[in-house]
């Protein structure tokens, strides 16, 4: 295996397609940053084992997946189109069923945010919150105070009263975070949040999801197809291969604070699962050819 | 090479001091982009609204007015075949003496508003359960898409064989008038929801009734308000229909009864003046309920630019 340049205080391990791998990292790459010493195992937030999914009797959307994910995690998703990545999430938020394999989820669920707001837009700003508490069963009378401290939070305490439409995309996919925290679940999965949002809201709301992410010590599963976007939020990086769906490689991250878009260690990162993703898109043009 | 350390991991009071300014930077920083990304909703003024929205409509009345006594003035038809505006303002002054303009129309509009309330309360759950049961709708959907086609007049000889020349009689003809139409109309409002928001209300835990009381009722609302405006025209159509067909008997004396009087007197300023009173009063119920409640909803889901037409 030739391994391109390794960007520091990542580690990385690849999967050979159709394995199966004890959740084990290799070691590390280069001598500065050392594998952090195997801690005493937690019962992780979330399990995948041998998951495969097909809709009808279409061809493999997913194919053994194995995932498990520590509490307080934040892994990014990554993949091209058509790798499944979304009815992955799907199937964690419980959506949709596996045809094969296990998910564990915690018992109280898993909040979800979507691609699109998806904000009720008869409701203003907060009585969108205060629904996703009235329908966690919070009583009447805490739903307000509890609806407002949660947008100021994600810094829209002044747009409390405002609907849907009269706010932007970006304040929108806040208020949708206030309300998928106000769902209260230890588990936070996010289909390409920021996707339709332009570059420089994006990049903000980069730094609120991890700067809430640091407070409230939620695990996040965040898939994108976004390779910089990866670089820039994971702690993990689990790279997808298309058609179907099967986990390639890995990096993790050792060092996650102070991250920027432009940091040089998100750049050198980007590179090389760009690498790693272009390889795998290849290999697909191989396959057409090959039928 | 190695990993980059940050400035501000040297003390933990250092760090904790400038975690706390960069939140405050984010936070200035997000405030001016959200201010720059939206503005200010500005609604047109009342005067303006009252311009743009009442005032040409009037105008263009009182020239269909002018062109009319121009007619009379210049043409001098035979007045019982054409009568002048002045006359059929006089025709209807008389009834409003003898006091049949008023009965007519209290009559008129309580059959049309309680049997359109009572096509409401049929309408919504046969609409709402259409919707969401795929089965009852292919086999049932059809059938109340072809009565919402056939007019409902056709079921007035058949209403009174069964029903006589009762006031049954005419609510069932605008029952099934009505009915259709507000089915259909909340058909389609619950096939516009978004399936987003279904799903949106799965993840955050919406029992099935939750799920239609607190998302797709509200979500289908525009349609369904369509459903219903066309439905309140169907009634008060088949109203007038039926009360013109079935006079007599126990059914009281509506608008369609004095229209149908009118004819028989060969009074045709009688009957013209019958019909502007229809007319009136189909639009007095668009602008004063309809029209406002309309514009409310769209207006709170942003379907509605504000400033209006050009």
């Amino acid at each position: 295996m030739t391994s391109p340049a390794r960007t520091p205080g990542v580690t990385s391990k690849q999967v050979a397609p159709g394995a199966r791998v004890p959740n084990l990292l290799g070691p590390s790459f280069d001598e500065s940053a050392p594998v952090r010493p195997p801690v005493a195992p937690a019962p992780p937030a979330l399990r995948i084992e041998g998951v495969q999914k097909r809709f009808g009797t279409g061809p493999l959307v997913l194919d053994g997946i194995d995932l498990t994910i520590a509490p307080g995690e934040f892994v990014c998703l990554l993949g091209a189109s058509g790798c499944g990545k979304s009815t992955l999430l799907n199937l964690i938020a419980g959506l949709d069923k596996a045809t094969t394999g296990s998910i564990e989820t915690p018992a109280e669920g898993s909040a979800v945010m979507f691609q699109e707001s998806a904000l009720m837009p008869w409701l203003s700003a907060r009585r969108n919150v205060e629904l996703a508490l009235r329908l966690r069963g919070v009583p009447r009378r805490e739903r307000r105070a509890k609806a407002l401290a949660l947008l100021d939070t994600v810094n829209l305490a002044d747009a409390a009263e405002k609907r849907p439409h009269e706010l932007s995309g970006g304040m929108r996919q806040r208020v949708a975070l206030a309300r998928a925290l106000a769902q209260d679940r230890p588990v936070l999965l996010m289909d390409e949040p920021f996707a339709a949002l332009d570059a420089i809201t994006r990049d903000l709301l980069h730094e609120e999801l991890e700067r809430v992410w640091r407070a409230t010590g939620r695990t996040i599963v965040f898939v994108t197809h976004n390779v910089r976007e990866a670089a820039r939020l994971g702690q993990r990086v689990v790279l997808l291969s298309s058609r179907p769906g099967r986990v390639v490689q890995e990096w993790r991250i050792a060092q996650t604070v102070g991250r920027r878009i432009e940091s040089p260690e998100v750049a050198a990162l980007s590179v090389e699962i760009t690498d790693q993703l272009r390889k795998e898109i290849r290999r697909n043009a191989g396959e057409n050819n090959a039928a | 090479m190695q990993v980059r350390t940050m400035p501000h991991e040297t003390t933990t009071i250092d760090s904790t001091r400038i975690a706390a300014r960069q939140a405050e930077d984010l936070r200035s920083l997000e405030a001016g982009l959200d201010r720059l990304q939206t503005d200010e909703d500005h609604r047109p003024s009342r005067w303006r609204a009252f311009w743009t929205s009442v005032v040409p409509p009037v105008l263009f009345v009182l020239f269909l007015l002018v062109v009319w006594q121009l007619y009379i003035v210049l043409a001098d038809p035979r007045p019982d075949r054409a009568p002048s505006p002045a006359a059929v303002f006089a025709a209807l002054a008389e009834g409003w003496e003898s006091g049949r303009v008023q009965l007519a129309v209290a009559t008129s509009l309580e059959r049309g508003i309680v049997g359109f309330l009572i096509a409401i309360i049929v309408g919504t759950p046969i609409g709402l359960l259409l919707a969401e049961v795929r089965v009852l709708r292919r086999a049932i959907g059809p059938v109340i898409s072809g009565l919402q086609v056939l007019p409902s007049v056709a079921w007035v000889p058949a209403a009174i064989i069964w029903f006589g020349l009762t006031d049954a009689t005419v609510y069932f003809v605008i029952l099934m008038g009505a009915i259709p139409s507000i089915v259909n109309g909340l058909i389609a409002g619950v096939d516009q929801v978004p399936p987003q928001l279904r799903r949106v209300g799965q993840v955050l835990g919406a029992s099935r009734w939750q799920l239609a009381t607190a998302v797709i009722l509200p979500a289908a609302l525009p349609g369904y308000l369509a459903g219903l405006k066309q439905g309140w025209a169907f009634s008060w159509r088949s109203l007038m229909a039926a009360e013109i067909i079935a006079t007599g008997g126990s059914i009281g004396f509506g608008l369609g009864s004095m229209l149908q009087q009118s004819r028989e007197l060969a009074d045709l300023a009688g009957v013209l003046a019958t019909i502007l009173l229809i007319l009136f009063i189909g639009i007095l119920i668009e602008l004063l309920f309809f029209g406002p409640l309309e514009r409310r909803v769209l207006r709170g889901r942003g379907l509605l630019l504000s400033g209006g037409s050009r």
